[in-house]
């Protein structure tokens, strides 16, 4: 090759490579740029409502300004925590057995389609199951029926995640353990889980920040709560439908309720998912993720 | 104290794949005996049939007869209690990566439900000693993870995991194919000490390495053994013509 053909080829490859970082940095910004804008127009519409009173007040009645959504903040953290306890550990007792016990068998894969149909049954449809399941048979909409219709649509995304998580543990830390003298069970337990952890966290952090949105599925069984409750087993607030009721009704002041409930509803997700990265990824754990 | 181990007509197969013949031999107690062999040969999968490692894999199985000191492997034990008595160092350094050094080296006696605290932190000095990584770990035992060292002492930190455990056989399967010369002298230099407590058994690659660590050797080819004899022998004399092309560099 002559070095006139040399030069010229490295120019191109300058080129080139430019031309992908570019490319690369405009795909990130396209991702950002949606969650910046809805999170600063947010804040533009909504944070001028927030005061102490939305945190500690319950809605004002029709015609009175004012009010809070104090019992829709209590209400939706109630009905995720009793979302998260059904869904987390299904979720992660279904994704140990389709990666470490069921692997290869028909039932592991009868299991994972189920999962992943399940993950596409639109939101509104796991309501009216939880509504049919719960709320017809009890007689009344309730909490509980709302945090079980969450709670399964956490299911399928707990288990694949956790699924893929754990065949990624490498195969030399399994037979480092059996080894060792291990039981099998001891060893999915104590070592490939704990390895995959931080994985499986991020699984039921992506499925908690997605459910605690959902509005749909809690139409037909948790139904809003006007007034401070904190019964489960009766029809009880939470912030997606508060919003939902307020941004639909002709009232500017509940339109900037609406906003502001908006805005509480991303930070307290936000919070909650960095609150579990915080606690789990303090101590030897960080070397591992 | 380690034991010897005797090997009678032992068949393994991968699915179909006849990967060991007949192979019988005679392991001496208190001895390191390296196996050598090109890839493939089975050597690999021999000692992994010593432990009950082979059959986790679905569809491996096994015949014949390996005792252990006065053990019959695979009749008088489940595979776990065979593998506390065996203790097993493999190609790649594989620390947990969650774990601190410390929970690193005593997992195999905590995982099997071992609780006392001062004979653990004995237990973990002693082991660690042995494995010549006490001081260049013993001020962060508990604050850094097993998976921060480098390769070569992650490959005497697992040395350390398989002595906790207090085993009579130690396996090494290519215990220093992956580190670079400095760290494969320090676990030869380990491998000497450590075989007038332990039985050791050696794959390796390295000729070089059988001839100074190994007073036995046994040379693997196409999942046979083709001879078994003192290392001095097989360097220097072997009788089969196969060992003698192959330590030569003729193939493999």
């Amino acid at each position: 090759m002559s070095r006139e053909t040399y030069k010229i080829r490295s120019q191109m490859r300058t080129v080139a490579d430019g031309v992908v970082t570019g490319l690369a940095i405009l795909a990130t910004v396209i991702v950002v740029v949606p969650l910046i804008a809805i999170f600063a127009y947010l804040i533009y519409k909504g944070a001028s409502s927030l005061n102490v009173a939305f945190f500690t007040k319950v809605p004002a009645p029709v015609g009175e300004t004012g009010g809070g959504m104090a019992n829709a903040i209590l209400g939706s953290a109630m009905v995720l925590a009793l979302a998260s306890a059904i869904g987390v550990p299904i979720g992660i007792g279904g994704g140990i057995f389709l990666a470490e016990f069921g692997r290869g068998t028909k039932l592991a894969a009868a299991i994972r389609f189920t999962a992943d149909v399940l993950n596409g049954v639109p939101s509104i449809v796991m309501g009216l199951a939880a509504y049919s399941l719960i709320v017809v048979p009890m007689g009344h909409f309730s909490g509980y029926a709302g945090g079980v219709a969450l709670g399964f649509m956490m299911i399928p995304t707990v288990c694949r995640t956790s699924e893929e998580m754990l065949l990624m543990v490498p195969h030399a830390i399994r037979e480092a353990a059996l080894g060792l003298g291990v039981p099998n069970w001891r060893s999915v337990l104590s070592i490939t889980v704990k390895t995959a952890s931080p994985g499986i966290i991020t699984g039921c952090m992506l499925a908690f920040a997605r459910v605690a949105g959902e509005t749909a599925p809690l139409v037909f069984t948790a139904l809003g709560n006007q007034f401070w409750s904190t019964d489960l087993n009766q029809p009880i607030a939470a912030l997606p439908l508060q919003i939902y009721v307020y941004a639909l009704s002709p009232y500017d002041d509940w339109h900037r309720l609406a906003w502001a409930g908006s805005l509480v509803l991303i930070i307290l997700i936000v919070f909650a998912v960095s609150l579990v990265r915080f606690v789990t990824s303090r101590g030897v754990l960080k070397g591992a993720s | 104290m380690g034991v010897g181990i005797e090997v009678i007509n032992l068949n393994a197969w991968y699915g179909s794949n006849h990967t060991l013949q007949d192979i019988n031999l005679n392991i001496p107690a208190n001895h390191a005996t390296a196996l050598i062999g090109p890839s493939g040969c089975g050597k690999s999968t021999f000692v992994r049939c010593i432990n009950r490692m082979h059959e986790t894999n679905p569809i491996g199985r096994v015949t014949g007869t390996i005792r252990i000191g006065e053990i019959d492997v695979y009749k008088d034990a489940k595979p776990v209690e065979i593998r506390r008595r065996v203790g097993m160092v493999f190609q790649r350094p594989n620390p947990f990566p969650t774990m601190s050094i410390y929970d690193n080296v005593a997992a195999g006696l905590k995982l099997n439900g071992y609780a006392n605290r001062r004979a653990l932190d004995e237990i973990v000095e002693k082991s660690l000693k042995n494995s010549a990584l006490w001081d260049e770990v013993k001020d962060d035992l508990k604050k850094k993870s097993g998976a921060s060292l480098s390769g070569g002492q992650q490959q005497r930190l697992c040395i350390a995991r398989a002595l906790a455990v207090d085993p009579e056989v130690l396996l090494m399967d290519e215990p220093a194919s992956a580190l670079d010369p400095v760290s494969t002298s320090k676990i030869e230099d380990l491998i000497f000490q450590l075989k007038s407590q332990y039985t050791i058994v050696i794959v390796t690659h390295n000729m070089q390495q059988a001839a100074r660590v190994a007073e036995k050797t046994g040379f693997f080819l196409n999942g046979r053994m083709v001879e078994f004899d003192s290392t001095h022998k097989i360097f220097t004399n072997p009788s089969d013509k196969r060992t003698e092309d192959y330590i030569t560099g003729r193939f493999g």
